[in-house]
């Protein structure tokens, strides 16, 4: 079969303080068939233009999402982002198929320890239950939500572990490209 | 010494005015009412002050011929091709039914076949100048009734060509005998009536091809030359050389400038040319109607009372009920038709020169003239009470109020409600934004080149001096909401806002700005809003440097926004220490140095953290 086509849509306000945010995207921008978009890069002053968004979306088979966790969410720009492009008659609702069987998959760097993100831990919730808003809207607009890739402890990480991180990255992202898709996907009643 | 007679004419017209118009209007009955009766008083009849009515009619005439000349402005071409049917329509049947019945009523009376065939053309017309006014007064311009009878004015004003043609046609033959001479003479009495048909037909057509052609041009070299009182002397010389021209050919010098004036009214000197003409032709037209009033002959009203009155009570009753029949025919209900009507229902002036030309071709004798000229003078006089009568008729029977607003012009501002003042960099592009959002500004600007380059480009734009007030009258600002001063010299535009705030003090005010000074005197005038015109495009080719020096694109957005902000900050206190009289020049470089540090000392921070949000 024929390669998929990767569109990381990268959500970074400063990626030049960013510790594994901006290694992690360099990586994939080195695996071909992978389109790079840089949101604060190209919409500084949060105009987003929505026809190009929509037109990459298109144009790809797999979106990863890549963002640092601020406030349990993402950077703003991205919510901006989910709110202004993924329209109703495009992304949902009626006549909106557009991006129906793509895949979505939530690239996420904490600075929290991966204990954190535990009910005993001190953030409380866990990463599947504090992706939900995100898993669900990929969901309505009828696409393949896959398991997140996570990077935890941003801040305590070495050279080895964030080059040890990318080359993971790395091959996620080659089996996006031409493995099973099926393998990835997390199944709507899962637990984790 | 001898003060010249024109001297003591002059004091003679203006006392009569400032006397009797000020207490006609505080009786109700309207200002022509007061410049009639000033006229009568002053005549050669009553207190015998002025003793030739008849030049003075003549010269006075321009008031009316000013008058349609502003009207034409007012008027767009394309409205006055929609009214052709009314015009050629409503307007013929109203004089060919006028006519017949006049003349057959005349004939009934006199079995003079001349004299009913004069009396039934030349009475059928209506005064111009008195319906305009009323209709104007009123603000009824855009109602049927006020449409319908300028349709009919216009027709009345075509109809001359024919019936000054047929005027010499009618002159009797000598005694009896058809005599070589008087044939030739007949002859060439066609032949000139053929020649009087042609005649005005090709200067019209010069007239519109001129106006086409040449006035753009004219206008923009003397614009240019920046002296504003020729641009006044410009004006003048159009409207009365049209005049004097129609005038040669013998046709309705009205005609002639109501046509000039539809021609120029989508011209960029449009408002100009009304600020320049409109103080003429007011004092004109009221000169007119004194005129009028000072040749009321009143030996018939003496000699035969009885026939005056019948006759002018029958020809305006006949008028009023034809022209009422008519307005019903074409559909328009009561209250309109009555209103149509009664604005008619007089005779023209231009009666007077048709009966004039009768008693030189011997049509028409001494005495019949007189009688005649005195009931179209009547007709006249009793139109303001006529309308007076229908006001009440109307309120009574039809519940309808008359509303006296300001003069209301068809197009002089826009439907926005917004002015522009200055179409160079900055206005061009406030103007075109709010085009995209559906709102059209009237756009003024002060520069003929300009002016021209813009317009070839389709953009829509006025020629005028906005530090002129009465320019920003004639551009609507009594009924604007929003004024935009985007005029680049700070002395102009600080004038500009200085002339709207004091006599439209309801009207939103935003300004480009040019400097620091600028800026402070137009927070002292508090207006709504003001801009710097190169601050946001020199911070946007920060951001860029920035770029180019290795920042991200977010980040530097991001120091701009914030480099503005404190800017912004700097700037009120700089203005609240001008105000205290403090010297601006050391405050303004401390408060420089402290932005500057301010942004530095944040640095260390502030280019690793811009925003000391998450992480």
């Amino acid at each position: 079969m024929t390669a998929r086509k990767i569109l990381l849509n990268f959500f970074h306000p400063y990626p030049t303080r960013s510790h594994i945010g901006r290694p992690l995207r360099d990586a994939a921008a080195g695996v071909p068939g992978v389109v790079v978009n840089d949101l604060y890069e190209t919409s500084p002053d949060f105009f987003i233009d929505v026809k190009a968004e929509q037109g990459r979306l298109l144009a790809a088979d797999v979106v990863i999402m890549q963002h640092p966790m601020y406030w349990y969410s993402c950077p703003s720009l991205m919510k901006e982002w989910i709110d202004v492009v993924l329209e109703h008659g495009f992304a949902y609702g009626v006549g909106g198929t557009a991006l129906a069987g793509k895949g979505w998959l939530s690239c996420l760097t904490t600075g929290g320890g991966a204990e954190a993100y535990t009910h005993e831990g001190s953030n409380r919730f866990t990463i599947r239950e504090l992706l939900a808003p995100f898993e669900q809207t990929a969901r309505l607009c009828g696409m393949r939500y896959l398991q997140p890739f996570v990077v935890h402890g941003s801040g305590r990480l070495g050279s080895a572990d964030v080059e040890r991180s990318c080359k993971q990255y790395q091959e996620l992202i080659g089996l996006l490209r031409t493995g099973s898709i099926e393998s990835l996907e997390v199944k709507p009643d899962e637990h984790t | 010494m001898n003060t010249p007679d024109i001297l003591k004419d002059t004091v003679v017209f203006l006392a009569a005015a400032v006397i009797s118009v000020p207490l006609s209007k505080k009786l109700g009955l309207g200002s022509i009412l007061g410049y009639l009766l000033a006229g009568i008083c002053i005549g050669p009849w009553v207190l015998g002050f002025i003793g030739d009515p008849e030049g003075l009619l003549h010269f006075s005439e321009f008031g009316v011929v000013m008058f349609l000349f502003l009207v034409g402005l007012e008027l767009k071409p394309s409205r006055l091709w929609a009214m052709r049917s009314d015009i050629l329509g409503t307007g013929l049947a109203q004089v060919l039914f006028t006519s017949a019945a006049v003349a057959a009523a005349t004939y009934a009376f006199t079995a003079d076949w001349r004299l009913s065939a004069m009396a039934g053309m030349a009475l059928s017309l209506s005064s111009t100048a008195m319906a305009l006014q009323a209709i104007q007064e009123r603000n009824i311009l855009s109602t049927p009734a006020g449409e319908k009878s300028f349709s009919v004015l216009l027709f009345q004003d075509l109809a001359v060509i024919p019936m000054l043609a047929i005027v010499p046609l009618m002159a009797p033959l000598a005694s009896g005998t058809v005599t070589p001479e008087a044939l030739s003479a007949g002859e060439l009495g066609a032949a000139a009536s053929l020649w009087t048909f042609v005649k005005p037909v090709a200067v019209i057509a010069g007239i519109i091809a001129a106006g086409l052609v040449l006035t753009r041009p004219l206008f923009r070299i003397i614009a240019s030359s920046g002296v504003r009182e020729i641009f006044t002397a410009t004006s003048l010389l159009l409207v009365v050389g049209i005049a004097v021209l129609m005038d040669s050919v013998g046709m309705s010098m009205a005609l002639g400038t109501f046509l000039a004036g539809v021609l120029l009214s989508e011209s960029e000197y449009r408002h100009e040319l009304e600020a320049n003409i409109e103080p003429f032709k007011s004092l004109l037209l009221g000169l007119f109607f004194i005129s009028v009033g000072m040749s009321l002959d009143p030996t018939p009203i003496t000699s035969s009372p009885v026939q005056v009155t019948g006759a002018v009570a029958g020809l305006m009753l006949l008028k009023g009920v034809i022209l009422f029949g008519i307005a019903r025919f074409r559909r328009m209900d009561n209250s309109q038709s009555l209103t149509s009507a009664c604005l008619l229902a007089q005779a023209s002036e231009f009666a007077f020169v048709l009966f004039g030309m009768a008693r030189m071709n011997g049509v028409l004798d001494a005495s019949s003239v007189s009688f005649l000229n005195v009931v179209v003078t009547l007709s006249m006089l009793l139109t303001p009470l006529v309308i007076i009568a229908h006001d009440l008729v109307n309120r009574r029977l039809f519940r309808v109020v008359p509303k006296a607003g300001p003069q209301e012009s068809f197009h002089n501002l826009e439907d926005s409600g917004i002015i522009i003042a200055g179409y160079g960099r900055v206005g061009q592009i406030v103007s075109r934004f709010l085009h995209t959002c559906h709102f059209s500004a009237t756009v003024l600007d002060h520069d003929p080149t300009h002016i021209e380059m813009i317009r070839k480009f389709g953009y829509k734009v006025y020629y005028g001096d906005v530090t002129r007030l009465d320019l920003l009258e004639q551009a609507g600002m009594a009924r604007a909401r929003m004024f935009i001063c985007a005029i680049d010299d700070p002395d102009q535009a600080l004038a500009a806002v200085d002339l709207v705030q004091k006599h439209f003090p309801h009207v939103q005010i935003l300004s480009r700005c040019r400097n620091l000074s600028h800026l402070f005197g137009l927070m002292e005038r508090k207006i709504a809003f003001a801009s710097r015109e190169t601050f946001s495009s020199a911070l946007e080719i920060g951001v860029e440097a920035l770029r180019h020096l290795g920042f991200s694109h977010y980040r530097a957005v991001r120091v701009s926004q914030r480099f503005r902000r404190l800017d912004e900050i700097g700037n009120d206190s700089l203005y609240a220490a001008s105000r205290a009289d403090q010297d601006i020049s050391s405050i303004a470089r401390a408060a420089r140095t402290q932005l500057e540090e301010q942004l530095r000392s944040e640095n260390a921070v502030f280019l690793e953290h811009p925003d000391r949000g998450w992480s």
